[in-house]
């Protein structure tokens, strides 16, 4: 077991992890945060996204120990009030079912809107297949993608 | 035979005694000194005096004298919305603000709420009119309060937005009516007068969901959420082949592991597996999720295999199709097929194979319990079905229903796998060996080894044309493992409720049909799926009717058209061989109409201009299938990409469910839906060798990804004054077998076999 400093939504967090301890359970289990969700381990499903700098990352699959001091973005810290472009385009198309990985393309949405501020359909479909869902709302994600890249 | 939960019957629960208006059931006032009386709903301080006055004239509504309207949900919520579509219905008859409604879950309760099994697509179904009389009551008491307050006829007023209106201009909140209400008669049901569907100003619209901006900001509790103090985290490994038994293990390694700190047998019940107990297993107990993980990874089991050790689900596949050769076990006969097909010019004889599939649920199952030391249990569990979680922790434990205590959280998906209770039912056992809080988290590995699968299946059709080329026999031949055979191995043939699922319930006007099946035995856990066997019976079917129309010469509508009586109630009891289940209601009640499954074809054809399409030659597809008593017909376009890949470029969906409730959470049921079947017809299938699943995570189970996507999904819902029906498992069935016979278009070959590459 080892000390670790990282770096969440700005705020410095110390947890004592063994170094092989994937980021998504130092979130959930040792800090409590339970935005970010488990769904399959092995960075297949993106439920577990979370930006690491400006990039996507499946938190599932990496281990506390090369987090460094890398800051860290999970839902929780994504906006002040949810009010993010992406959130408020979340709910004005009504995108979740049963919303279990929703939070996981949000973030993923914004990294996406990051690095490309106005994707095209095709760029969204490439740049959000890494994120499953398991109740369909393919058509609603792209739909809210490009509302809230037009705002 | 075991009943299947979603063949539940319906008639007795609508009778449920909560719906009956007694003084002692219905009307329950309370004030803060009393102490909370209702549905672990907490009361804030505040009102006259400090004390909050609550009117609660059923289980589902408790009106605050600081104006707070609460509704409880008590079906499950797994992403067809029904937490917010039958509050609304609620909401609506009261007149109430749905802005500030407060939705409280319900915990699993049967004596207090009724049938809380959310399953077979019927909560709207079931609950449409107990929850409108539920929300009139209160308004009645509410008006009547008011107009005696006001000295009027309780006739001149109404409510809207949280008050009480006169005609002549009075207002006043419903919070300062509710401590009048203390000593106030339950109106008679008979004196309650429905509002008018035209009046309604949530029922018939686009709602959003009431959990909408808590999922986007992460705020939206799911089961692996529940964190309690003290809790620990269970992994466990559990038996590779259904009914394999711990022989010894060795828990050294698992238990070196920093922050481990115990390791559990837990008993499986062998063969059959049963529906709603655990598999043997070996749980390892830890601090947090890792070190379960890594300790469970450790763990040396030595097993006893048991008799699935040599199960091929592809032998068996091969077997059971070569049975349906034979005659079967007849399960519906009309005429005689055997002279049809004596006497026909043509015979069209196909088979079709369907695999095993995982729910595979985005959210694994994972459930929390805390057994305490004064013999009680309180859980919380991402659970379709509650009250028989509760049972069935009960029964494991041997331990007083009252004594424990079912909390229901959001489900991160469900199809039918979190009906099955086993995962509560290990954290119950765990927390108790543990002497501590715990949850049991399922990986996805777990979750695709060890689910209960929707069966593979074979079937033959043979299908004659008289020498005039008339549709004149049909003889359908269907063999799976069926789902009673999970809880009783002597179970060799389907129910009759598995064939009433699309299969003995064929529509069609054919002089000659059998239908028959044929003996397969279950190996692994067997369950049921979305749309359970609507899933391969439409695909069979739809798929045949499709060919057969070709040998006709006829365009694929016209024909399904020329076969359906114009505008008949369908009663198949003479023909079929045992009691027709209509999805547990009476047919007087919901009749099968042809002229409803006619509406819903012209609809689609309509709307997806199908005559158009098919004449600028585009590869459109077309199904129709009736399934939990609503009324789908679909048309899929498909096209190949520039590297050859499949593009759907568009569905369209006409439905009839009757009056719809929540008309966007019907239309996103019937997105998802088309989601949900194109994975079921592409991308997934579960196989076991040696008794054990082959598929490990999403890269060996795929289920669509974004770019795979249907692009365009257009929804037309059916005006309609029926009473509804539901939505959530009808898309499914005719998309496979649409797709399907667009995909012929597109390439010349049939598919007869899913999942299909195309």
């Amino acid at each position: 077991m080892e000390k670790y400093t990282i770096t969440v939504n700005g705020k410095k967090q110390e947890v004592t992890a063994s170094e092989d301890m994937p980021l998504l359970w130092v979130l959930r289990d040792l800090l409590s945060m339970k935005g970010t969700k488990f769904g399959c381990g092995q960075a297949l499903c993106g439920a577990c996204t979370v930006l690491v700098g400006d990039e996507a990352t499946r938190s599932c699959s990496l281990p506390i120990s090369a987090v460094g001091n890398q800051n860290i973005t999970t839902i929780e810290g994504l906006s002040q009030n949810g009010d993010h472009p992406l959130q408020k385009a979340w709910v004005e198309h009504i995108v979740p079912q049963c919303g279990y990985c929703q939070t996981g393309q949000i973030m993923n949405a914004a990294a996406l809107l990051k690095s490309n501020p106005s994707p095209s359909e095709a760029e969204i479909e490439s740049a959000m297949a890494g994120n499953l869902c398991r109740c369909g709302t393919y058509n609603r994600i792209k739909d809210a993608i490009l509302t809230a890249s037009k705002s | 035979m075991p009943k299947f939960p979603f063949l539940k019957n319906k008639e007795t629960e609508n009778k449920s005694k909560v719906f009956i208006p007694s003084r002692r059931d219905f009307l329950k006032i309370s004030t803060l000194a009393s102490g909370g009386f209702l549905l672990g709903v907490n009361f804030q301080c505040s009102g006259p005096k400090g004390e909050l006055v609550t009117f609660a004239p059923n289980v589902f509504i408790s009106i605050d004298s600081d104006n707070q309207v609460t509704i409880i949900a008590h079906r499950s919520e797994m992403g067809t919305g029904i937490r917010t579509s039958l509050p609304m219905i609620v909401a609506d008859e009261l007149g109430a603000d749905w802005e500030k409604v407060k939705i409280v879950q319900a915990e699993g309760n049967e004596e207090k709420y009724g049938d809380q099994n959310t399953d077979g697509s019927y909560s709207v179904r079931m609950f449409y009119e107990p929850m409108r009389k539920a929300g009139a009551t209160a308004r009645y008491m509410l008006i009547a309060a008011a107009a005696e307050k006001w000295g009027i006829d309780a006739s001149d007023c109404h409510t809207e937005k949280g008050q009480v209106l006169s005609s002549g201009g009075k207002k006043i909140n419903f919070g300062d009516l509710v401590e009048g209400l203390k000593d106030k008669e339950m109106p008679d049901e008979a004196s309650i007068t429905l509002k008018e569907f035209s009046s309604y100003k949530l029922i018939g619209k686009d709602i959003a969901i009431y959990d909408n901006k808590d999922i986007a900001t992460g705020k939206a509790i799911f089961g692996a959420d529940v964190d309690l103090p003290n809790m620990q985290v269970a992994v466990v490994r559990r038996s590779p082949v259904v009914g394999a038994k711990v022989i010894s293990y060795n828990d050294e390694k698992a238990l070196a592991i920093p922050g481990v700190n115990s390791v559990h047998k837990i008993e499986g019940a062998g063969i059959p597996p049963g529906l709603d107990k655990p598999l043997e297993g070996v749980a390892v107990i830890a601090d947090n999720t890792w070190a379960a993980m890594k300790g469970r990874d450790a763990l040396e089991i030595e097993w006893d295999l048991g008799e699935n050790q040599q199960y091929s689900s592809a032998k068996q596949l091969d077997e059971m199709l070569k049975s349906t050769t034979g005659n079967g076990q007849v399960r519906r006969e009309r005429g005689n097929f055997n002279s049809a097909r004596q006497g026909a010019g043509q015979v069209l004889e196909r088979t079709y194979l369907a695999p095993f599939y995982a729910h595979a649920t985005l959210e694994p199952p994972a459930a929390i319990a805390d057994f305490r030391e004064d013999g009680t249990c309180e859980i919380w569990a991402p659970t379709q079905h509650p009250q028989w979680a509760r049972q069935a922790v009960a029964d494991a434990m041997q331990m007083d229903l009252d004594n424990i205590k079912m909390n229901v959280t959001l489900l991160g998906g469900g199809f039918g796998r979190k009906s099955k209770p086993d995962f509560v039912v290990e954290a119950a056992i765990l927390s108790k060996a543990a002497k501590s809080p715990v949850r049991v988290q399922w990986t996805r590995e777990d979750d695709l080894h060890h689910d209960f699968f929707h069966a593979q299946s074979a079937q033959r059709i043979r299908a004659t044309l008289d020498k005039n080329g008339n549709f004149s026999g049909w003889n359908h031949h269907t063999v799976f493992p069926a789902i009673g055979a999970t809880a009783s191995a002597t179970e060799l043939h389907p129910s009759s409720g598995e064939l009433e699922l699309g299969c003995i319930d064929f529509p069609f006007e054919v002089p000659n049909i059998r239908i028959e099946t044929h003996e397969s035995k279950a190996h692994t856990r067997i369950g049921w799926l979305r749309s359970v066997s609507n899933i391969h019976h439409a695909f069979a079917i739809s798929c045949m009717l499709d060919e057969i129309a070709e040998a006709k010469k006829m365009d694929p509508v016209d024909f399904i058209l020329s076969i359906l009586a114009e505008n008949k109630d369908l009663d198949l009891s003479d023909e079929i061989k045992s009691d027709f289940g209509n999805y547990g209601e009476p047919l007087e009640k919901f009749p099968w109409n042809t002229k409803r499954l006619r509406g819903v074809i012209e609809k689609v054809a309509l709307e997806a201009d199908w005559k158009k399409m098919v004449s600028e030659g585009k590869a459109v597809g077309f199904a129709v299938h009736k399934s939990f008593l609503t009324y789908v017909a679909c048309i899929v376009e498909v096209t190949k990409g520039n590297n050859g890949q499949i593009i759907i470029p568009s569905v369209h969906y006409a439905v009839d469910c009757g009056i719809g409730v929540n008309t966007d959470r019907i239309k996103s049921q019937f997105e998802g839906g088309a989601q949900f079947a194109t994975s079921l017809a592409m991308t997934s299938a579960i196989t076991l060798e040696n008794g054990k699943v082959q598929q490990n995570n999403f890269d060996g189970y795929q289920i669509i990804r974004m770019p795979q996507s249907p692009k365009k999904i257009h929804v037309h819902i059916m005006e309609s004054m029926e009473k509804p029906t539901g939505v959530g498992e009808p898309p499914v069935p005719p998309y496979i077998p649409a797709l399907c016979n667009a995909i012929y278009k597109l390439t010349g070959e049939r598919i007869y076999q899913l999942p299909f590459k195309a």
